[in-house]
Protein backbone atom coordinates (compact mmCIF):
# COMPACT_ATOMS: atom_id res chain seq x y z
CA UNK A 1 0.00 0.00 0.00
CA UNK A 2 2.19 2.77 -1.25
CA UNK A 3 0.50 6.03 -0.34
CA UNK A 4 1.28 9.69 -0.58
CA UNK A 5 1.55 11.91 2.45
CA UNK A 6 -1.46 14.09 3.16
CA UNK A 7 0.51 17.38 2.94
CA UNK A 8 1.84 16.39 -0.50
CA UNK A 9 -1.64 15.63 -1.79
CA UNK A 10 -3.04 18.83 -0.27
CA UNK A 11 -0.24 20.87 -1.81
CA UNK A 12 -0.91 19.28 -5.21
CA UNK A 13 -4.63 20.01 -4.93
CA UNK A 14 -3.97 23.58 -3.82
CA UNK A 15 -1.69 24.12 -6.82
CA UNK A 16 -4.31 22.69 -9.16
CA UNK A 17 -6.89 24.95 -7.55
CA UNK A 18 -4.77 28.07 -8.12
CA UNK A 19 -4.06 27.11 -11.73
CA UNK A 20 -7.72 26.35 -12.44
CA UNK A 21 -8.82 29.57 -10.73
CA UNK A 22 -6.56 31.57 -13.04
CA UNK A 23 -7.91 29.66 -16.03
CA UNK A 24 -11.45 30.19 -14.78
CA UNK A 25 -10.92 33.96 -14.82
CA UNK A 26 -9.89 33.80 -18.49
CA UNK A 27 -12.31 31.28 -19.96
CA UNK A 28 -15.85 32.06 -21.05
CA UNK A 29 -17.90 33.54 -23.84
CA UNK A 30 -15.29 36.29 -23.91
CA UNK A 31 -11.66 35.19 -23.58
CA UNK A 32 -9.85 37.50 -21.19
CA UNK A 33 -6.09 36.91 -21.47
CA UNK A 34 -3.64 37.66 -18.72
CA UNK A 35 -2.62 40.97 -20.36
CA UNK A 36 -6.12 42.35 -19.85
CA UNK A 37 -6.03 41.83 -16.08
CA UNK A 38 -5.74 45.49 -15.15
CA UNK A 39 -8.13 48.21 -14.20
CA UNK A 40 -9.41 50.18 -17.18
CA UNK A 41 -9.32 47.28 -19.62
CA UNK A 42 -12.80 46.34 -20.87
CA UNK A 43 -12.07 42.71 -19.92
CA UNK A 44 -11.47 43.71 -16.29
CA UNK A 45 -15.14 44.44 -15.74
CA UNK A 46 -16.00 40.92 -16.85
CA UNK A 47 -13.46 39.51 -14.47
CA UNK A 48 -14.55 41.66 -11.56
CA UNK A 49 -18.30 41.36 -12.00
CA UNK A 50 -18.69 37.87 -13.36
CA UNK A 51 -15.64 35.68 -13.28
CA UNK A 52 -14.37 36.35 -9.75
CA UNK A 53 -17.71 35.63 -8.05
CA UNK A 54 -18.21 32.59 -10.27
CA UNK A 55 -14.76 31.21 -9.53
CA UNK A 56 -14.95 31.79 -5.79
CA UNK A 57 -18.42 30.34 -5.66
CA UNK A 58 -17.21 27.22 -7.49
CA UNK A 59 -14.50 26.81 -4.85
CA UNK A 60 -16.89 27.34 -1.92
CA UNK A 61 -19.60 25.05 -3.28
CA UNK A 62 -17.10 22.40 -4.35
CA UNK A 63 -15.50 22.39 -0.92
CA UNK A 64 -18.92 22.11 0.74
CA UNK A 65 -20.05 19.22 -1.44
CA UNK A 66 -16.69 17.41 -1.35
CA UNK A 67 -16.38 17.45 2.43
CA UNK A 68 -20.07 16.67 2.93
CA UNK A 69 -19.61 13.59 0.77
CA UNK A 70 -16.50 12.49 2.66
CA UNK A 71 -18.23 12.97 6.03
CA UNK A 72 -21.39 11.13 4.93
CA UNK A 73 -19.33 8.26 3.53
CA UNK A 74 -17.40 8.10 6.79
CA UNK A 75 -20.50 8.13 8.96
CA UNK A 76 -22.43 5.61 6.87
CA UNK A 77 -19.27 3.54 6.26
CA UNK A 78 -20.54 3.38 2.72
CA UNK A 79 -18.61 4.66 -0.27
CA UNK A 80 -21.84 5.27 -2.20
CA UNK A 81 -22.98 8.05 0.13
CA UNK A 82 -23.20 11.62 -1.10
CA UNK A 83 -25.57 14.54 -0.41
CA UNK A 84 -27.15 13.96 -3.85
CA UNK A 85 -27.50 10.17 -3.68
CA UNK A 86 -28.85 10.31 -0.13
CA UNK A 87 -31.48 12.90 -1.06
CA UNK A 88 -30.06 15.73 1.06
CA UNK A 89 -29.55 17.96 -1.98
CA UNK A 90 -33.06 17.17 -3.26
CA UNK A 91 -34.50 18.14 0.09
CA UNK A 92 -32.54 21.38 -0.02
CA UNK A 93 -33.87 21.97 -3.53
CA UNK A 94 -37.41 21.31 -2.33
CA UNK A 95 -36.90 23.85 0.42
CA UNK A 96 -35.61 26.37 -2.09
CA UNK A 97 -38.47 25.72 -4.53
CA UNK A 98 -40.95 26.20 -1.72
CA UNK A 99 -39.31 29.54 -0.98
CA UNK A 100 -39.55 30.54 -4.69
CA UNK A 101 -43.16 29.50 -4.60
CA UNK A 102 -43.89 31.51 -1.51
CA UNK A 103 -42.27 34.41 -3.33
CA UNK A 104 -44.80 34.25 -6.18
CA UNK A 105 -47.75 34.39 -3.84
CA UNK A 106 -46.43 36.64 -1.11
CA UNK A 107 -44.11 39.17 -2.75
CA UNK A 108 -43.56 40.73 0.66
CA UNK A 109 -41.72 37.63 1.81
CA UNK A 110 -39.84 37.38 -1.48
CA UNK A 111 -38.06 40.56 -0.57
CA UNK A 112 -36.24 38.78 2.22
CA UNK A 113 -32.87 37.84 0.74
CA UNK A 114 -32.36 35.09 3.29
CA UNK A 115 -35.60 33.32 2.57
CA UNK A 116 -34.23 30.93 -0.02
CA UNK A 117 -31.00 29.90 1.71
CA UNK A 118 -32.84 29.46 4.99
CA UNK A 119 -35.47 27.25 3.36
CA UNK A 120 -32.78 25.27 1.49
CA UNK A 121 -30.75 24.71 4.64
CA UNK A 122 -33.88 23.74 6.57
CA UNK A 123 -34.66 21.23 3.82
CA UNK A 124 -31.14 19.80 3.87
CA UNK A 125 -31.12 19.58 7.65
CA UNK A 126 -34.46 17.84 7.63
CA UNK A 127 -33.10 15.46 5.00
CA UNK A 128 -30.06 14.46 7.09
CA UNK A 129 -32.20 14.08 10.21
CA UNK A 130 -34.69 11.85 8.39
CA UNK A 131 -31.76 9.80 7.05
CA UNK A 132 -30.28 9.29 10.49
CA UNK A 133 -33.71 8.70 12.00
CA UNK A 134 -34.81 6.19 9.36
CA UNK A 135 -31.64 4.17 9.60
CA UNK A 136 -31.62 4.21 13.40
CA UNK A 137 -29.15 1.92 15.03
CA UNK A 138 -28.75 -0.32 11.98
CA UNK A 139 -27.04 1.91 9.45
CA UNK A 140 -26.28 -0.77 6.90
CA UNK A 141 -25.33 0.31 3.40
CA UNK A 142 -28.65 -0.86 1.99
CA UNK A 143 -30.76 0.90 4.64
CA UNK A 144 -29.01 4.17 3.95
CA UNK A 145 -29.32 4.01 0.19
CA UNK A 146 -33.00 3.06 0.53
CA UNK A 147 -33.58 5.96 2.92
CA UNK A 148 -31.93 8.17 0.30
CA UNK A 149 -34.26 6.79 -2.37
CA UNK A 150 -37.24 7.63 -0.16
CA UNK A 151 -35.99 11.19 0.38
CA UNK A 152 -35.32 11.66 -3.33
CA UNK A 153 -38.83 10.46 -4.17
CA UNK A 154 -40.48 12.66 -1.56
CA UNK A 155 -38.48 15.72 -2.59
CA UNK A 156 -39.06 14.97 -6.29
CA UNK A 157 -42.79 14.70 -5.71
CA UNK A 158 -42.77 17.98 -3.82
CA UNK A 159 -40.95 19.78 -6.61
CA UNK A 160 -43.25 18.21 -9.23
CA UNK A 161 -46.25 19.41 -7.24
CA UNK A 162 -44.81 22.90 -7.11
CA UNK A 163 -44.38 22.84 -10.91
CA UNK A 164 -47.85 21.38 -11.34
CA UNK A 165 -49.48 24.11 -9.32
CA UNK A 166 -47.24 26.92 -10.58
CA UNK A 167 -49.18 30.17 -11.09
CA UNK A 168 -47.74 30.91 -14.54
CA UNK A 169 -45.25 29.60 -17.16
CA UNK A 170 -42.58 32.04 -15.98
CA UNK A 171 -42.67 30.55 -12.54
CA UNK A 172 -42.23 27.07 -14.02
CA UNK A 173 -39.38 28.39 -16.12
CA UNK A 174 -37.70 29.97 -13.14
CA UNK A 175 -37.99 26.85 -11.01
CA UNK A 176 -36.74 24.54 -13.76
CA UNK A 177 -33.87 26.86 -14.57
CA UNK A 178 -32.88 27.02 -10.99
CA UNK A 179 -33.13 23.27 -10.46
CA UNK A 180 -30.49 22.61 -13.08
CA UNK A 181 -27.54 23.55 -10.94
CA UNK A 182 -25.31 26.22 -12.37
CA UNK A 183 -22.77 28.87 -11.47
CA UNK A 184 -23.71 31.19 -14.32
CA UNK A 185 -24.39 34.85 -13.49
CA UNK A 186 -23.94 34.51 -9.76
CA UNK A 187 -22.98 37.68 -7.94
CA UNK A 188 -20.81 38.57 -5.00
CA UNK A 189 -24.02 38.80 -2.98
CA UNK A 190 -24.63 35.08 -3.58
CA UNK A 191 -21.09 34.35 -2.48
CA UNK A 192 -21.51 36.44 0.67
CA UNK A 193 -24.74 34.69 1.46
CA UNK A 194 -23.41 31.13 1.12
CA UNK A 195 -19.86 31.40 2.42
CA UNK A 196 -20.48 31.93 6.15
CA UNK A 197 -22.87 28.97 6.33
CA UNK A 198 -20.54 26.76 4.33
CA UNK A 199 -17.63 27.76 6.57
CA UNK A 200 -19.52 26.94 9.76
CA UNK A 201 -20.81 23.70 8.24
CA UNK A 202 -17.32 22.58 7.22
CA UNK A 203 -15.92 23.46 10.66
CA UNK A 204 -18.61 21.29 12.28
CA UNK A 205 -17.81 18.41 9.93
CA UNK A 206 -14.09 18.68 10.71
CA UNK A 207 -14.88 18.24 14.43
CA UNK A 208 -16.52 14.87 13.63
CA UNK A 209 -13.24 13.50 12.20
CA UNK A 210 -12.19 11.47 15.21
CA UNK A 211 -15.67 10.01 15.62
CA UNK A 212 -15.77 9.06 11.94
CA UNK A 213 -12.45 7.24 12.34
CA UNK A 214 -13.71 5.39 15.39
CA UNK A 215 -16.88 4.43 13.52
CA UNK A 216 -14.67 2.25 11.32
CA UNK A 217 -15.15 -0.21 14.20
CA UNK A 218 -18.93 0.05 14.04
CA UNK A 219 -21.27 1.88 16.42
CA UNK A 220 -20.56 -0.33 19.44
CA UNK A 221 -16.83 -0.12 18.75
CA UNK A 222 -16.95 3.66 18.49
CA UNK A 223 -19.02 3.99 21.66
CA UNK A 224 -16.59 1.78 23.55
CA UNK A 225 -13.87 4.25 22.55
CA UNK A 226 -15.76 7.04 24.29
CA UNK A 227 -17.39 8.49 21.16
CA UNK A 228 -20.84 9.99 21.69
CA UNK A 229 -23.01 8.93 18.76
CA UNK A 230 -25.79 11.47 19.42
CA UNK A 231 -23.23 14.30 19.41
CA UNK A 232 -21.70 12.97 16.20
CA UNK A 233 -25.11 12.79 14.54
CA UNK A 234 -26.01 16.34 15.53
CA UNK A 235 -22.68 17.68 14.26
CA UNK A 236 -23.03 15.74 11.03
CA UNK A 237 -26.63 16.80 10.42
CA UNK A 238 -25.87 20.46 11.12
CA UNK A 239 -22.61 20.37 9.15
CA UNK A 240 -24.07 18.77 6.03
CA UNK A 241 -27.30 20.75 6.40
CA UNK A 242 -25.48 24.08 6.49
CA UNK A 243 -22.78 23.30 3.92
CA UNK A 244 -24.83 21.41 1.34
CA UNK A 245 -27.98 23.46 2.03
CA UNK A 246 -26.26 26.82 1.53
CA UNK A 247 -24.60 25.50 -1.63
CA UNK A 248 -27.84 24.30 -3.16
CA UNK A 249 -29.46 27.60 -2.23
CA UNK A 250 -27.11 29.59 -4.48
CA UNK A 251 -26.30 27.12 -7.25
CA UNK A 252 -29.13 24.60 -7.43
CA UNK A 253 -28.39 20.90 -7.35
CA UNK A 254 -24.90 19.87 -8.44
CA UNK A 255 -24.69 16.14 -7.89
CA UNK A 256 -21.98 13.52 -7.60
CA UNK A 257 -19.19 15.85 -6.42
CA UNK A 258 -19.43 14.45 -2.91
CA UNK A 259 -19.54 10.91 -4.24
CA UNK A 260 -16.64 11.13 -6.65
CA UNK A 261 -14.15 13.25 -4.71
CA UNK A 262 -13.38 10.97 -1.73
CA UNK A 263 -13.19 8.08 -4.17
CA UNK A 264 -10.56 9.70 -6.29
CA UNK A 265 -8.53 10.56 -3.18
CA UNK A 266 -8.68 7.21 -1.38
CA UNK A 267 -6.04 5.48 -3.54
CA UNK A 268 -3.57 8.24 -2.63
CA UNK A 269 -4.46 8.91 0.99
CA UNK A 270 -5.87 5.63 2.22
CA UNK A 271 -9.43 5.18 3.48
CA UNK A 272 -9.18 6.73 6.98
CA UNK A 273 -12.29 8.98 7.08
CA UNK A 274 -10.81 11.90 9.04
CA UNK A 275 -7.82 12.01 6.73
CA UNK A 276 -10.15 12.50 3.76
CA UNK A 277 -12.17 15.44 5.08
CA UNK A 278 -9.90 18.39 4.25
CA UNK A 279 -8.47 16.88 1.06
CA UNK A 280 -12.04 16.19 -0.11
CA UNK A 281 -12.90 19.87 0.41
CA UNK A 282 -9.96 20.87 -1.78
CA UNK A 283 -10.66 18.07 -4.25
CA UNK A 284 -14.34 19.01 -4.48
CA UNK A 285 -13.35 22.60 -5.21
CA UNK A 286 -10.99 21.43 -7.98
CA UNK A 287 -13.66 19.20 -9.53
CA UNK A 288 -16.44 21.81 -9.50
CA UNK A 289 -14.09 24.46 -10.86
CA UNK A 290 -12.81 22.13 -13.59
CA UNK A 291 -16.39 21.15 -14.45
CA UNK A 292 -17.48 24.77 -14.61
CA UNK A 293 -14.58 25.66 -16.93
CA UNK A 294 -15.49 22.68 -19.09
CA UNK A 295 -19.14 23.70 -19.53
CA UNK A 296 -17.97 27.18 -20.54
CA UNK A 297 -15.81 25.60 -23.25
CA UNK A 298 -18.60 23.47 -24.75
CA UNK A 299 -19.61 25.29 -27.96
CA UNK A 300 -23.37 25.13 -27.66
CA UNK A 301 -26.01 27.81 -28.19
CA UNK A 302 -27.10 27.74 -24.55
CA UNK A 303 -24.54 26.96 -21.90
CA UNK A 304 -24.75 23.39 -20.64
CA UNK A 305 -25.66 23.64 -16.97
CA UNK A 306 -23.01 22.43 -14.57
CA UNK A 307 -25.52 20.30 -12.67
CA UNK A 308 -26.49 18.58 -15.91
CA UNK A 309 -22.87 18.03 -16.92
CA UNK A 310 -21.93 16.63 -13.51
CA UNK A 311 -24.91 14.27 -13.63
CA UNK A 312 -23.87 13.13 -17.11
CA UNK A 313 -20.35 12.40 -15.88
CA UNK A 314 -21.33 11.18 -12.42
CA UNK A 315 -24.00 8.70 -13.57
CA UNK A 316 -21.55 6.35 -15.31
CA UNK A 317 -19.09 6.78 -12.42
CA UNK A 318 -21.79 5.75 -9.95
CA UNK A 319 -22.66 2.78 -12.13
CA UNK A 320 -19.02 1.67 -12.18
CA UNK A 321 -18.82 1.99 -8.41
CA UNK A 322 -22.01 0.02 -8.00
CA UNK A 323 -20.59 -2.80 -10.11
CA UNK A 324 -17.47 -2.90 -7.97
CA UNK A 325 -19.51 -2.68 -4.77
CA UNK A 326 -22.15 -5.16 -5.86
CA UNK A 327 -20.68 -8.04 -3.94
CA UNK A 328 -20.35 -6.06 -0.74
CA UNK A 329 -23.90 -4.76 -0.94
CA UNK A 330 -25.56 -8.12 -1.47
CA UNK B 1 -6.91 -2.93 42.32
CA UNK B 2 -10.14 -1.92 40.74
CA UNK B 3 -13.64 -3.26 41.14
CA UNK B 4 -16.47 -3.43 38.63
CA UNK B 5 -19.87 -4.38 39.97
CA UNK B 6 -23.27 -5.14 38.54
CA UNK B 7 -26.04 -4.52 41.06
CA UNK B 8 -29.42 -6.11 40.47
CA UNK B 9 -29.52 -5.37 36.73
CA UNK B 10 -32.90 -5.66 35.03
CA UNK B 11 -33.58 -5.08 31.36
CA UNK B 12 -36.40 -6.05 29.07
CA UNK B 13 -35.86 -6.06 25.32
CA UNK B 14 -38.76 -6.56 22.95
CA UNK B 15 -41.06 -7.75 25.74
CA UNK B 16 -38.57 -10.41 26.83
CA UNK B 17 -36.73 -10.02 30.13
CA UNK B 18 -33.06 -10.27 29.14
CA UNK B 19 -31.55 -9.42 32.50
CA UNK B 20 -33.61 -10.33 35.57
CA UNK B 21 -31.75 -9.29 38.67
CA UNK B 22 -28.12 -9.96 37.77
CA UNK B 23 -25.58 -9.10 40.44
CA UNK B 24 -21.88 -9.84 40.22
CA UNK B 25 -18.67 -8.23 41.35
CA UNK B 26 -15.46 -8.35 39.34
CA UNK B 27 -11.91 -7.60 40.44
CA UNK B 28 -8.85 -6.79 38.39
CA UNK B 29 -6.27 -9.55 38.15
CA UNK B 30 -8.73 -12.30 37.29
CA UNK B 31 -10.20 -13.71 34.11
CA UNK B 32 -13.93 -14.24 34.36
CA UNK B 33 -15.83 -16.23 31.73
CA UNK B 34 -19.55 -15.66 31.36
CA UNK B 35 -21.33 -18.73 30.03
CA UNK B 36 -24.90 -19.49 29.12
CA UNK B 37 -27.12 -20.57 26.25
CA UNK B 38 -27.77 -18.31 23.26
CA UNK B 39 -29.99 -15.35 24.06
CA UNK B 40 -29.55 -15.69 27.81
CA UNK B 41 -28.26 -12.15 28.32
CA UNK B 42 -24.47 -12.59 28.22
CA UNK B 43 -23.88 -9.91 25.62
CA UNK B 44 -26.37 -7.57 27.26
CA UNK B 45 -24.69 -7.99 30.63
CA UNK B 46 -21.31 -7.34 29.05
CA UNK B 47 -22.46 -4.17 27.29
CA UNK B 48 -24.02 -2.93 30.55
CA UNK B 49 -20.71 -3.55 32.32
CA UNK B 50 -18.91 -1.70 29.50
CA UNK B 51 -21.24 1.26 30.07
CA UNK B 52 -22.66 1.04 26.54
CA UNK B 53 -26.16 0.10 27.60
CA UNK B 54 -28.18 1.25 30.56
CA UNK B 55 -30.22 -1.31 32.45
CA UNK B 56 -33.87 -0.46 33.12
CA UNK B 57 -33.15 -0.78 36.81
CA UNK B 58 -30.08 -1.50 38.88
CA UNK B 59 -26.70 -0.07 38.06
CA UNK B 60 -23.08 -0.82 37.36
CA UNK B 61 -20.36 0.70 39.50
CA UNK B 62 -16.69 1.16 38.81
CA UNK B 63 -14.82 1.45 42.11
CA UNK B 64 -18.05 2.44 43.80
CA UNK B 65 -18.98 5.18 41.32
CA UNK B 66 -21.99 4.61 39.06
CA UNK B 67 -20.78 3.92 35.52
CA UNK B 68 -23.40 6.25 34.08
CA UNK B 69 -21.88 9.13 36.02
CA UNK B 70 -18.50 8.85 34.33
CA UNK B 71 -17.77 10.79 31.16
CA UNK B 72 -17.63 8.63 28.05
CA UNK B 73 -13.95 9.44 27.69
CA UNK B 74 -12.97 8.44 31.23
CA UNK B 75 -15.08 5.30 30.98
CA UNK B 76 -13.42 4.41 27.65
CA UNK B 77 -9.97 4.94 29.16
CA UNK B 78 -10.70 2.40 31.87
CA UNK B 79 -12.90 -0.14 30.13
CA UNK B 80 -11.90 -1.64 26.80
CA UNK B 81 -14.65 -3.47 24.94
CA UNK B 82 -14.65 -5.79 21.94
CA UNK B 83 -18.16 -6.23 20.47
CA UNK B 84 -19.44 -9.58 19.35
CA UNK B 85 -19.72 -8.99 15.64
CA UNK B 86 -16.94 -6.53 15.19
CA UNK B 87 -17.19 -4.43 12.11
CA UNK B 88 -14.21 -3.13 10.18
CA UNK B 89 -15.57 -0.75 7.60
CA UNK B 90 -12.52 0.48 5.75
CA UNK B 91 -9.35 -1.19 4.60
CA UNK B 92 -7.12 0.58 7.09
CA UNK B 93 -3.58 -0.49 7.79
CA UNK B 94 -3.37 -2.81 10.81
CA UNK B 95 -1.28 -0.28 12.71
CA UNK B 96 -3.75 2.55 12.02
CA UNK B 97 -6.65 0.40 13.15
CA UNK B 98 -4.91 -0.63 16.36
CA UNK B 99 -4.12 3.07 16.83
CA UNK B 100 -7.89 3.77 16.98
CA UNK B 101 -7.71 2.14 20.42
CA UNK B 102 -5.90 5.28 21.59
CA UNK B 103 -8.95 7.45 20.81
CA UNK B 104 -9.98 7.99 24.47
CA UNK B 105 -6.48 9.28 25.28
CA UNK B 106 -5.98 11.61 22.35
CA UNK B 107 -5.43 15.31 22.83
CA UNK B 108 -6.07 17.86 20.12
CA UNK B 109 -2.94 16.92 18.21
CA UNK B 110 -3.58 13.26 17.56
CA UNK B 111 -1.26 10.34 18.23
CA UNK B 112 1.73 11.33 20.38
CA UNK B 113 4.89 9.43 21.28
CA UNK B 114 3.27 7.71 24.27
CA UNK B 115 0.39 6.62 22.03
CA UNK B 116 2.77 5.16 19.44
CA UNK B 117 4.55 3.23 22.19
CA UNK B 118 1.25 1.83 23.44
CA UNK B 119 0.30 0.80 19.90
CA UNK B 120 3.65 -0.95 19.44
CA UNK B 121 3.19 -2.80 22.71
CA UNK B 122 -0.32 -3.90 21.73
CA UNK B 123 0.92 -5.11 18.34
CA UNK B 124 3.71 -7.05 20.04
CA UNK B 125 1.37 -8.59 22.62
CA UNK B 126 -0.90 -9.89 19.87
CA UNK B 127 2.07 -11.01 17.71
CA UNK B 128 1.00 -8.67 14.95
CA UNK B 129 4.26 -6.90 14.08
CA UNK B 130 4.71 -8.83 10.81
CA UNK B 131 1.23 -7.71 9.74
CA UNK B 132 1.51 -4.12 10.96
CA UNK B 133 1.38 -2.61 7.49
CA UNK B 134 -1.16 -4.92 5.92
CA UNK B 135 -4.63 -3.83 4.86
CA UNK B 136 -7.02 -5.24 7.53
CA UNK B 137 -9.58 -6.32 4.95
CA UNK B 138 -7.03 -8.71 3.41
CA UNK B 139 -6.47 -10.57 6.70
CA UNK B 140 -8.00 -13.91 7.66
CA UNK B 141 -10.78 -14.04 10.25
CA UNK B 142 -8.36 -15.19 12.94
CA UNK B 143 -5.90 -12.42 12.16
CA UNK B 144 -8.68 -9.86 12.27
CA UNK B 145 -9.80 -11.11 15.67
CA UNK B 146 -6.24 -10.59 16.92
CA UNK B 147 -6.17 -7.10 15.42
CA UNK B 148 -9.37 -6.25 17.32
CA UNK B 149 -7.92 -7.59 20.56
CA UNK B 150 -4.80 -5.51 19.95
CA UNK B 151 -7.03 -2.50 19.29
CA UNK B 152 -8.55 -2.92 22.75
CA UNK B 153 -5.12 -3.47 24.35
CA UNK B 154 -3.77 -0.28 22.76
CA UNK B 155 -6.01 1.77 25.04
CA UNK B 156 -4.27 0.12 28.03
CA UNK B 157 -7.53 -0.17 29.95
CA UNK B 158 -7.85 -1.56 33.47
CA UNK B 159 -10.73 -3.66 32.19
CA UNK B 160 -10.96 -5.73 29.08
CA UNK B 161 -14.47 -6.90 28.17
CA UNK B 162 -14.80 -9.09 25.12
CA UNK B 163 -17.92 -10.66 23.66
CA UNK B 164 -17.01 -14.06 22.19
CA UNK B 165 -13.49 -13.07 21.24
CA UNK B 166 -12.49 -16.68 20.55
CA UNK B 167 -15.35 -17.52 18.18
CA UNK B 168 -14.08 -18.31 14.73
CA UNK B 169 -10.47 -18.83 15.76
CA UNK B 170 -8.67 -22.08 14.99
CA UNK B 171 -7.50 -24.11 18.04
CA UNK B 172 -3.99 -22.71 17.96
CA UNK B 173 -5.15 -19.12 17.77
CA UNK B 174 -7.75 -19.80 20.46
CA UNK B 175 -4.96 -20.90 22.76
CA UNK B 176 -2.84 -17.89 21.82
CA UNK B 177 -5.71 -15.51 22.51
CA UNK B 178 -6.57 -17.33 25.75
CA UNK B 179 -2.94 -16.99 26.87
CA UNK B 180 -3.04 -13.33 25.98
CA UNK B 181 -6.12 -12.77 28.13
CA UNK B 182 -4.51 -14.64 31.03
CA UNK B 183 -1.30 -12.64 30.74
CA UNK B 184 -3.30 -9.42 30.68
CA UNK B 185 -4.99 -10.39 33.93
CA UNK B 186 -2.17 -12.08 35.81
CA UNK B 187 0.86 -10.08 34.67
CA UNK B 188 -0.57 -6.66 33.92
CA UNK B 189 -3.34 -6.80 36.47
CA UNK B 190 -6.22 -6.17 34.09
CA UNK B 191 -9.71 -7.31 34.84
CA UNK B 192 -10.75 -9.58 31.97
CA UNK B 193 -14.37 -10.54 31.38
CA UNK B 194 -15.24 -12.59 28.32
CA UNK B 195 -18.16 -14.59 27.03
CA UNK B 196 -17.65 -17.86 25.21
CA UNK B 197 -19.25 -21.19 24.34
CA UNK B 198 -16.34 -23.62 24.55
CA UNK B 199 -16.78 -25.16 28.01
CA UNK B 200 -13.39 -26.85 28.28
CA UNK B 201 -11.60 -23.76 27.09
CA UNK B 202 -13.59 -21.68 29.61
CA UNK B 203 -12.69 -24.08 32.42
CA UNK B 204 -8.97 -23.76 31.67
CA UNK B 205 -8.85 -20.11 30.70
CA UNK B 206 -10.94 -18.57 33.44
CA UNK B 207 -10.19 -18.05 37.11
CA UNK B 208 -13.88 -17.77 37.68
CA UNK B 209 -17.01 -18.71 35.77
CA UNK B 210 -20.44 -17.15 35.85
CA UNK B 211 -23.28 -19.13 34.30
CA UNK B 212 -26.42 -17.25 33.28
CA UNK B 213 -29.86 -18.74 32.82
CA UNK B 214 -32.77 -16.61 31.65
CA UNK B 215 -31.19 -13.38 32.74
CA UNK B 216 -30.20 -14.69 36.17
CA UNK B 217 -26.94 -15.88 37.67
CA UNK B 218 -27.16 -19.65 38.09
CA UNK B 219 -23.62 -20.32 39.23
CA UNK B 220 -20.68 -18.10 40.11
CA UNK B 221 -17.32 -19.41 41.26
CA UNK B 222 -14.07 -21.12 40.32
CA UNK B 223 -14.47 -23.42 37.28
CA UNK B 224 -14.60 -26.63 39.32
CA UNK B 225 -17.37 -25.25 41.51
CA UNK B 226 -19.39 -23.42 38.91
CA UNK B 227 -19.23 -26.06 36.21
CA UNK B 228 -21.10 -29.13 37.33
CA UNK B 229 -23.25 -31.60 35.44
CA UNK B 230 -26.37 -30.15 37.11
CA UNK B 231 -25.50 -26.59 36.18
CA UNK B 232 -24.81 -27.55 32.56
CA UNK B 233 -28.08 -29.49 32.42
CA UNK B 234 -30.06 -26.46 33.55
CA UNK B 235 -28.03 -23.90 31.59
CA UNK B 236 -27.76 -25.64 28.24
CA UNK B 237 -30.14 -28.60 28.46
CA UNK B 238 -27.31 -31.03 27.85
CA UNK B 239 -25.89 -34.02 29.61
CA UNK B 240 -22.22 -33.42 30.25
CA UNK B 241 -19.38 -35.47 31.57
CA UNK B 242 -16.74 -33.57 33.50
CA UNK B 243 -13.36 -35.21 33.92
CA UNK B 244 -10.17 -34.17 35.59
CA UNK B 245 -7.31 -34.84 33.14
CA UNK B 246 -3.59 -34.12 33.16
CA UNK B 247 -4.33 -30.93 31.27
CA UNK B 248 -7.07 -29.68 33.51
CA UNK B 249 -10.84 -29.95 33.62
CA UNK B 250 -12.36 -31.42 30.47
CA UNK B 251 -16.03 -31.05 29.67
CA UNK B 252 -17.63 -33.42 27.17
CA UNK B 253 -21.18 -32.95 26.06
CA UNK B 254 -22.55 -36.46 25.72
CA UNK B 255 -26.15 -35.83 24.80
CA UNK B 256 -29.36 -33.93 25.34
CA UNK B 257 -30.63 -33.80 28.88
CA UNK B 258 -34.07 -35.02 29.81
Amino acid sequence: MRRLSAPAVMAGLALALVALSALSLMVGRVWVPLEAWRAGDPGWVIILELRIPRTLLAVVVGAALGMSGAALQGYTRNPLADPGVLGVSSMAALGAVISLYVGFYAPVLAGIAWLMPLCAMAGALMGVMVLIGLTGSAPGAVTFVLAGVVLNIVAGAGVALALNLAPNPWAVNEIVNWLMGSLTDRSLADLQMASPFVAVGLALLLITGRALDALTLGEAGAQSLGISLPRTRVLLALGVGLAAGASVAVTGVIGFVGLVTPHLLRPFLGPRPAGLLLPSALGGAVIVLAGDILVRLIPSAAEVRLGVAMAALGGPFFLGLLLVQRRRLS
Amino acid sequence: MSELAAEDLNLTLGGKPVLAGVSATFRTGEVVAILGANGVGKSTLLSCLAGLRRPASGLCRLDGRPLGGLSAKVRAQQIGFIPQTPEIAWGLEVRTLVGLGRTPWLGARGLGVADEVAVDRALAAAHLQPLAHRDVTTLSGGERARVLIARALAGEPDWLLADEPLAGLDPRHQLDAADLFRRMAHERGCGVIITLHDLTLAARLADRIIVLVEGRVLADGPPREALTAEVLAVAYGVEASLRETDHGLTVDVVGRWG
